[in-house]
């Protein structure tokens, strides 16, 4: 078994507003119907609640936040799945199900195993 | 003599890759182990002779060697170890044939898995299926020996650390796993066959190899249309290789080629393929079958001038609706200057994208059309672009004759 982080990239939604929620519908469908093969997952808050953390120089420097997206794209990181399966095959498999693979898309990472 | 013998150990060795992949788990290793039996191989035999049964040899020294790389490697290879069927690495006896068939499709069908990039699938190819050194690999795809070998790490570190399968996909993935095995064998030909620049306008080897790979997937798959529709398009390609440079290494137009030079063999091997391809495909004709079928039509043809053009742009025609390329578009504007002159093939070049070659083109219809001093014009463009040099000699000895007509 291994582990794979799929990364969700859809428009910059905020979930919690009333108009996302069929899309956020789908996504329980998706979790349920998958729920054996996945171990975490998140949803994030829009672009527009991140801040950015820079370090100047190197580790002790001046911490520097800015607000707003890091890049102003056209997809976003709005949320992840960890999913677990046997191959690349099988979790792309799972992949494909989730909603933002056809809404945006999915990137699917590999995890380091931890040992 | 040594050169066939290379050939030879090169050829066994990508041959008892696939199963050892299997054997020991991971790619780099058994790559690793192979290229040490290969160049033992090579060391020992020109002193030894070559041994009654050079397969049999070449695998055991293998397995010896993977075993010698897991235990040099200790503990960092403990996973890999783990992962090794140790039992099968020290049996003296060869795998059965169907299992080494398997074990090659296994090794196809991972090298040429969509998650990986189509550049990467080629690399791989090359250096696993047809046993191409790190170097051989750089040059068929003409970039340097360290950036090629930091490709192949990269690419192997993915199939890694993703867990891409080492498998053949079920019958029912098949058709979507297929297209990707089919875009490798025929990247590598036309590699082969058209390189963008360089000294040589073919370079024999890799042509062969893309064939000998082409074969293999037909022979491992023989009820699926599209390996045979690769197959058929390369042998009916291939067959008019021989008359395609003349012996001073210059291009011949397929106008002007001895069609005595073809090689009958290999087209009417060709047209069989072809046909029995498209007697499995129900429906829509793939692009392979499409290009196969339009070189058919050169191939049955007696003569440039009997050339059936209609029916030649008929199926650019199709081709350019189920795979648009700015490359078929180009040779239907060919066509269709064939079939209703060349102001009609000018008429066709308009959409096309510009490249040395749409130049190449132009300027010739131009020429047909007596308007010389465009041709030249349009000569000078194509010849700033990308050629190989029988090309360009071509294109400056084509631009010199239109010049001359001018003063």
């Amino acid at each position: 078994m291994a582990q794979y982080l799929a990364l969700t990239y859809t428009a910059d939604v905020d979930w919690f507003a009333p108009e996302q929620a069929e899309a956020v519908a789908e996504y329980r469908v998706f979790a349920k119907e998958n729920a054996q093969h996945l171990k975490a997952s998140a949803v994030l808050h829009p672009t527009s609640t991140a801040t950015v953390v820079r370090v100047v120089g190197a580790r002790g420097g001046d911490v520097i936040t800015t607000d707003g997206p890091y890049a102003e794209t056209k997809e976003a990181l709005t949320g992840y799945y960890l999913i677990e399966a046997d191959d690349l095959d099988a979790a792309v498999a799972i992949a494909a199900q989730i909603p933002a693979a056809w809404g945006g898309a999915v990137e699917v990472r590999p995890v380091l195993a931890a040992n | 003599m040594h050169d066939r013998l290379a050939e030879t150990v090169r050829i066994e060795g990508a041959r008892i890759l696939a199963t050892l992949i299997r054997t020991v788990g991971n790619l780099q290793l058994a790559e690793d182990a192979v290229q040490e039996a290969v160049l033992a191989a090579l060391r020992e035999w020109p002193a030894t002779g070559v041994p009654p049964q050079p397969r049999a040899w070449l695998t055991l020294t293998a397995r010896r060697k993977a075993i010698d790389i897991l235990r040099r490697e200790g503990a960092r290879a403990a996973k890999e170890r783990e992962g090794a069927d140790l039992m099968e690495l020290s049996r003296p006896d060869l795998p059965p044939e169907g299992v080494v068939r398997d074990d090659q499709l296994r090794l196809i069908f991972t090298c040429c898995h969509p998650a990986l990039a189509p550049e990467s699938r080629v690399a791989l190819a090359l250096r696993t299926l047809c046993g191409l050194s790190v170097a051989q690999t750089a040059a068929v795809l003409l970039t340097n020996e360290a950036a090629m070998a930091k490709r192949l790490t990269r690419t192997r570190q993915k199939i890694t650390a993703s867990r891409i399968p080492y498998r053949v996909p079920a019958d029912a993935d098949l058709p979507a796993r297929l297209p990707a095995v089919c875009a490798v064998v025929h990247a590598l030909y036309t590699s082969g066959h058209a390189p963008v620049g360089g000294p040589v306008l073919v370079d024999v080897d890799v042509c062969g190899e893309a064939v000998r790979l082409a074969r293999l997937l037909h022979s491992l798959l023989p009820d699926e249309a599209m390996p045979a529709a690769v197959l058929a398009l390369l042998l009916l390609t291939e067959a008019r290789r021989p008359a395609r440079v003349d012996p001073a290494g210059e291009v011949v137009l397929l106008a002007d080629q001895d069609r005595a030079r073809w090689d009958a063999a290999l087209i009417g091997e060709g047209l069989a393929l072809l046909d029995a391809s498209l007697r499995r495909t129900a429906g829509v004709a793939d692009p392979y079958q499409l290009q196969a079928a339009i070189a058919a039509e050169h191939a049955r043809s007696a003569s440039y001038a009997g050339t059936d053009w209609a029916e030649i742009v008929r199926l650019y025609d199709l081709l350019l609706s189920v795979a648009p390329s700015g490359a078929a578009a180009l040779s239907r504007a060919v066509a269709v200057a064939e079939a209703a002159g060349p102001a009609a093939g000018l008429d066709a070049l308009g959409p096309v994208p510009p490249g040395p070659r749409w130049h190449a083109v132009r300027a010739e219809l131009l020429a047909r059309s007596g308007r010389y001093g465009a041709a030249v014009e349009a000569a000078t463009e194509a010849l700033a672009g990308e050629l190989t040099d029988p090309e360009r000699r071509h294109q400056e000895r084509r631009r010199a004759e239109w010049a001359a007509r001018l003063t």
